[in-house]
């Protein structure tokens, strides 16, 4: 096999082997010698390192950027902490990306830009995906395998090829307007690529399975007798599962609800591919700033100041919503 | 319940696995297309596979995803089958809540702040340590394990929640060391989720594109980093036949391993 172009030569499969096989011997090693308790301190130890080192460590490294003034240098920015010119210790501190974010129009519009995106397209997965996931739900084992692997199977394949199909489905002269124009509902092509639109299909075509799969589990677990006593009780349908359904699958919808939001919102590769090169959102603009602008300290701002805006308090919610569940759940 | 219900239900249900599976298989179709064009059928031919095969670039760039994909997937199954051990079967410990935080903030976490702050964490490093020096294979890789660690912990852990613990007990009890029990009880009890955990892995770390474009240097693109560049200059049938043997190895994959994993369901019981 042609091995491909690397920057370290050969070096690499040697590490990386090295690495496989001596976590292997480690496990196996210290679990002979120590039996019991203290090999436990390896299984614990190894994924926890790898996770402080390379999440969270990074996270902090990016705060720190954030703060950091721009510079000529290599990299382009200052030291936070540096030995003055009579060795005393100074520490720079700069919230020029911090004041860019409130001060530069471009940037409230991205920011607002990607919760709108993202608050669409999660309604748009909500709409499609509570259908798909009651009847899965409803639906006898044997068919809810089946039905179920297929909501999936797209996740496997990269999003990036199912963002590229939507392009080729929603140009000017694509299938979507060629239908319409087929059954008259439109005499010229309607714009849709490099919309606003394209963008919240391309989101909400993505993150679908992140919505059913949620749901599934907990519509599985509704008692569907109560939906029998509903309608024994003269209630209509709709109205059954307006009163019934619907609130009780609420914890699935929150569920299904944050992890298509969450993502969704940082999402780079969809609006820059759908939503034509005016749409601006924070993925472009941490990319825009990273790759083209070369700001370093302004990327990273943009990017925490998603992180305390949106994603914690999404987190922080999540949280809470799974404690009063647990409470909900203790006290049946 | 009604009659008239799953009427409706069915028409939303088959709405929406259209809107799933149309976009794919307009790919799949004007694949094999005879002209340029990707959304007016001209008759069939196999005239892009045939240069996609001629492209060493994009060769080059498969094969170098499918390495990365491989090691970072074997290394996640590793650490990630670790952490689901030590939250499901140890009981209470200290940094249990912080385990358990740091394997699933990664699942929601937006990709472009893994890659940028996998990428900041680099630069520091090679400044402070100098390594590593510049990016590449092993800067993609170390940001994918990170990312699929969680994946695999998730997976792994919902697992070893369905299975008996009193089987590890009582090879315990019978006086089997803790790493025998592992591999000789726990292990046969779990692979499938191992061998999920794994696909998964490797179908992410495939797939991504944006955690890849920050921490790749010059001269490693992966594959999916050079679709994006090609996707920007434009629609090209050639990327339809490159998408189509993407989509026909990940079925073959899956199924060969539902396969497997239904296989080996019946042989247990």
């Amino acid at each position: 096999m042609q091995r491909p172009a690397s920057h370290d030569g050969g070096a690499w499969w040697d590490l990386w082997f090295h690495v496989v096989v001596g976590l292997f011997r480690q496990i196996g090693a210290l679990g002979r010698e120590l039996r019991g308790s203290r090999g436990r301190y390896v299984v614990i130890a190894i994924p926890m390192l790898w996770l402080l080192a390379f999440f969270l460590a990074p996270l902090l490294v990016v705060l720190k950027i954030s703060v950091a003034e721009r510079t000529g240098g290599v990299p382009p920015y200052s030291d936070l902490v540096a030995i003055g010119e009579q060795g005393l210790i100074q520490i720079n501190l700069s919230l020029k990306g911090y004041a860019t974010l409130l001060t530069d129009p471009l940037y409230v519009e991205s920011y607002l830009n990607s919760l709108q995106f993202a608050s669409i397209s999660t309604l748009g997965c909500l709409l499609l995906g509570y259908p798909i996931a009651y009847g899965i739900a409803r639906a006898t084992p044997a068919w809810r395998m089946f039905l179920l692997v297929l909501v999936v199977l797209p996740f496997w394949t990269s999003s990036l090829l199912r963002t590229y199909a939507l392009i080729g489905l929603l140009r000017d002269n694509g299938m979507v307007n060629q239908l319409l124009m087929a059954i008259g509902a439109t005499d010229a092509p309607i714009r849709l690529i490099d919309t606003p639109f394209a963008v919240y299909v391309g989101i909400t075509y993505n993150y679908l399975p992140f919505m059913v799969l949620p749901l599934v589990a907990n519509l599985m677990r509704l008692d569907f007798t109560l939906l029998q006593a509903a309608a024994d009780l003269g209630a209509k349908p709709w109205r059954a599962f307006l009163s019934v359904t619907l609130p009780l699958s609420l914890p699935g919808i929150i569920a299904g609800s944050l992890l298509v939001f969450i993502p969704a919102v940082g999402e780079y590769v969809i609006p820059a591919l759908l939503g034509g090169p005016e749409a601006l959102s924070i993925g472009s603009r941490i990319w825009e700033d990273f790759f083209n602008a070369r700001n370093y300290p302004l990327a990273a701002a943009v990017a925490v100041a998603m992180l305390v805006l949106i994603v914690v308090p999404m987190l922080l919610f999540e949280a809470s919503q799974e404690r009063r569940a647990e409470k909900e759940a203790q006290r049946a | 319940m009604s009659e008239r219900r799953p009427f409706v239900l069915y028409t939303l249900m088959a709405f929406g696995y259209a809107f799933l599976y149309l976009p794919i298989a307009s790919v799949v179709a004007f694949s094999f297309n005879e002209t340029r064009s990707v959304s007016l059928w001209k008759g069939f031919s196999l005239q892009w596979y045939g240069r996609l095969l001629e492209n060493q670039a994009v060769i080059d760039a498969a094969l170098l995803s499918l390495l990365i994909a491989a090691m970072a997937s074997t290394l996640a199954v590793v650490i990630g089958t670790m952490a689901a051990l030590a939250l499901s079967r140890f009981g209470r410990f200290k940094g249990r809540g912080l385990l358990s935080l740091l394997s699933s903030a990664p699942l929601v976490m937006p990709d472009v702040m893994l890659g940028i702050s996998a990428l900041f964490l680099f630069i520091t490093l090679q400044q402070l340590v100098g390594w590593p020096e510049g990016r590449g294979i092993d800067t993609i890789t170390i940001a994918h394990v990170t990312l699929c660690v969680c994946y695999v912990t998730v997976v792994v852990r919902s697992r070893l929640a369905q299975t008996d613990h009193s089987l590890e007990e009582a090879a315990m009890d019978l006086g089997a060391r803790p790493w025998k029990v592992f591999f000789l009880v726990t292990l046969p009890l779990i692979w499938p989720a191992l061998l999920a955990g794994w696909l998964l892995a490797f179908t992410l770390s495939l797939d991504d594109v944006v955690i890849a474009s920050f921490t790749s240097g010059p001269g490693s693109s992966t594959l999916p980093v050079l679709i994006l560049s090609k996707v920007r200059f434009g629609v090209t049938p050639e990327i339809n036949a490159l998408a189509t043997l993407i989509i026909v190895a990940v079925c073959v994959g899956v199924s060969l391993a539902g396969w497997l994993m239904h296989r080996n369901a019946r042989h247990a019981r």
